[in-house]
């Protein structure tokens, strides 16, 4: 399968968008976008199982928004809200992102190799067999997962980052999973969400995802796997159940 | 000292010489008002919410209800409900939840205005004999055409139009999610809409998939939550609604508890059963208006600027100022929720007291919008306490292109306003989820009630606009000269831009 390649320099992100559709639609397996300087949307909406597109850039906000199916992979950093509401497929960020990463999102992957800003995973949500996950290799700001009602974030905290250092995470968390590398102190923790160490079965539910991660990257494994990791989740899965009357 | 048990509601009684002790107060009354006992029906009268279940279903009318039996030592200030509250929250330290709208008795100004008939000057119009044009199309309009005329003589318009949902009455149904209100009743509400013209909201609940045969009359909404959205929700949609805010509760989420989370509703909103279901206070990827329009544009992106994108906003002290930001965001129409919106659970601290009519709200909307020359960059749809077809009227008079109802096609299929949707056991079958209460709504049966509310609306608002000589809608919206003030004050009549009686 030849591989299309688009130039969107000084193309805006509608005749962009149309583009990368059109050639969906022809049949394009492996489509590369060069020089892609903060169009937004990119891949927004767009369906295409075993698609895989390659931006050469730094795209703007929104990047595969409401996607259902392709894999995009941004060899440059991502603006605000990569995986917003994304349905399905996958993001690799050669990168850092912006806030909101993974903002309610209902399937699919990110990835992010470095850190991500504000907020991230914000409201991820999880529905039978449809769980996103967001793997950050750096470090991730304040209010991590807040509001999630599912789904897995993993913070690795790579390269000597710590993996937050901020209060909020998990603020509002009904649902899903926050697995840490390392020890979280208490005073991180959000309205609502408590800790405890990773037990054996929850290390092996990580584990391949670990892994992916890592050969996406490139990266060995081997340390990350072996360090203890800290999962925080939430108190209930009815945190305001007792508010009203 | 404890408080004790406060005074009755409602007190119930049977007649027992009507009574032929057939139990269908027993089996219709969700509330546990009756019980048999051997041959005599006891009655906790402390249960009643008035929701006349049992009255409609008597086949002797045998069962009164008496609303406040025992009265309070009356007292201007400290009225019953201010009292009840302050035993309620003495008990449990809690914020209280109830449903409907805005419950209040706030000045209506609706009930302030009077409409224009002709006289003598200018004969009215005959909606029998003369067409009568109430279709309104909703979404941008261009400030300005460029046509090109050939040499042959034709003419070709160049300007390239934005998509506009064509309605053919100004009337639509609001959005009330499956979860707040039941599959039956929202499938009747569609089928009502369909055969109307006109179109519904499904609210933040996902659309379940008995729905998609509606789907050319239904508007999607996102809200805070994303629940239930995604690319196949967004490219079903006639348009797709962004709701930042509701009038009966400006400024939070929404909390759907997990009681109401049964299997088909988390189907529908994709997520898991018995979870609660929450909708955070702001939506998370918009925190100024420029993000905003980064969201107007990613929904328009996805669906390939195929589809019309609302944006549905509070009413609240400066709706006019955000409404005209909100015509920037590449919107195609701004809904504007007025505080007696309703809502299946509000903390009635917000649902009572937080927000302005929207009397007052659209027509400073439309002015505002008028005044900066952007009122044809945005449809103005007016949502909050429509009850009745003069209410259209005058809302179209101050400036909204078309209506939402809610509570008004709810009442169509049997709902008495009893106020406590919030607590998911509604006799009527509409805002509650369990099956033995929502199959006693008939799709069909109640989609032909809504069906006769809005063409029985849609009479009347052609009978009031010939008798003002006027034979299109477009000529009554905005048409302040059309109304008339009746003792609303001076301030008011300016925001309004309505002259008083007899001016």
């Amino acid at each position: 399968m030849s591989t299309v390649t688009i130039d969107a320099k000084n193309l805006h992100y509608t005749p962009l968008n149309q583009r990368i559709r059109q050639e969906v639609e022809k049949g394009a397996k492996e489509i590369v976008i060069n020089n892609v300087l903060g169009q937004r949307f990119i891949g927004d909406g767009l369906r295409g199982d075993g698609v895989t597109i390659t931006v050469n850039g730094v795209p703007g906000g929104d990047l595969a928004m409401f996607m259902s199916g392709p894999t995009i992979i941004v060899h440059g950093n991502a603006d605000h809200a990569p995986g917003n509401t994304m349905d399905k497929g996958m993001v690799v960020i050669h990168g850092s992102a912006g806030d909101a990463v993974a903002h309610s999102m209902g399937g699919g992957r990110i990835y992010v190799r470095d850190n991500i800003g504000y907020r991230g995973g914000i409201h991820m949500k999880r529905y039978l067999e449809k769980r996103p996950v967001l793997v950050v290799g750096g470090s991730a700001r304040a209010f991590l997962g807040e509001s999630m009602a599912g789904g897995i974030i993993i913070v690795l905290g790579l390269n000597g980052a710590r993996p937050f250092a901020e209060q909020g995470v998990g603020s509002g968390i009904h649902g899903g999973e926050i697995f840490v590398r390392g020890p979280v102190d208490d005073l991180c923790l959000g309205n609502g969400s408590r800790q405890a160490p990773v037990t054996d079965e929850q290390k092996e539910m990580i584990r391949p995802i670990i892994e992916d991660f890592a050969r996406s990257f490139g990266i060995d494994p081997a340390s990350l796997l072996a360090s203890e990791y800290t999962r925080i989740a939430a108190t209930s899965a009815r945190p305001f159940a007792s508010k009203y009357t | 000292m404890s408080i004790g048990s406060i005074p009755l509601r409602y007190k119930v009684s049977i007649d027992p010489e009507q009574c032929m002790l057939c139990g269908r107060c027993v089996d219709n009354c969700s509330y546990g008002v009756y019980r048999m006992e051997g041959d005599k029906i006891r009655i906790n009268s402390r249960n009643c919410v008035a929701c006349h279940r049992c009255t409609a279903f008597c086949p002797r009318d045998a069962i009164s209800i008496h609303e406040k039996p025992t009265d309070y030592r009356s007292h201007p200030v400290w009225t019953r409900k201010i009292r009840e509250n302050i035993f309620n929250q003495a008990k449990t330290g809690k914020i209280i939840l109830a449903g409907m709208g805005n419950a209040l008795p706030w000045p209506m100004i609706f009930d302030r205005l009077v409409l224009d008939a002709c006289q003598v000057t200018n004969p009215s119009i005959d909606p029998l004999r003369e067409p009568m044009e109430l279709r309104t199309y909703l979404g941008k309009k261009p400030a300005s055409l460029t046509l090109l005329e050939s040499k042959k003589g034709d003419v070709e318009l160049l300007t390239k139009l934005t998509p506009n949902l064509q309605i053919e009455t100004p009337i639509m149904i609001g959005h009330m999610s499956y979860g707040a209100i039941s599959l039956p009743a929202q499938q009747a509400l569609a089928r009502a809409v369909s055969r109307t013209g006109t179109f519904m909201g499904t609210g933040e609940g996902g659309l379940h998939e008995s729905l998609y045969p509606y789907q050319k009359n239904i508007i999607v909404q996102v809200a805070s939550g994303r629940f239930g959205v995604d690319i196949n929700y967004l490219e079903r949609g006639a348009a797709i609604e962004i709701k930042i805010g509701q009038g009966a509760k400006p400024g939070i989420g929404g909390h759907l508890p997990g009681e109401k989370i049964c299997a088909d509703v988390a189907c529908t909103r994709m997520i898991p059963e018995g979870s609660d279901a929450i909708s955070p206070t702001p939506h998370h990827d918009i925190y100024s208006i420029e993000d905003l329009k980064q969201l107007v544009r990613s929904l328009k992106e996805a669906t390939e600027w195929k589809k019309p994108v609302f944006v549905k906003i509070a009413a609240v002290h400066n709706v006019a100022a955000i409404a005209a930001g909100v015509a920037r965001s590449s919107a195609d129409a701004v809904v504007i929720d007025g505080f007696r919106g309703g809502t299946g659970a509000a903390p009635v601290v917000f649902r009572d007291h937080v927000g302005i009519p929207i009397e007052a709200a659209i027509a400073s909307v439309d002015a505002k919008l008028r005044s900066q020359g952007i009122r044809n960059e945005v449809s103005v749809i007016a949502s909050g306490g429509i009850r009745q077809s003069a209410d259209v009227a005058k809302i179209i008079c101050l400036g909204a292109d078309a209506v939402y109802i809610g509570t008004a096609a709810l009442v169509a299929m049997g709902c008495r306003v009893c106020g406590t949707c919030n607590r998911g056991v509604c006799a009527w079958g509409i805002a509650t989820q369990k099956p033995e209460l929502t199959q006693r709504l008939d799709p069909e049966t109640n989609a032909v009630q809504v069906e006769n509310l809005i063409h029985g609306w849609t009479l009347e608002l052609a009978e009031l606009m010939g008798a003002a000589g006027i034979n299109s809608i477009e000529s009554l919206r905005g048409n302040r000269d059309r109304l008339r003030g009746y003792m609303l004050d001076e301030g008011l009549l300016n925001v309004l831009d309505v002259k008083t009686i007899g001016a």
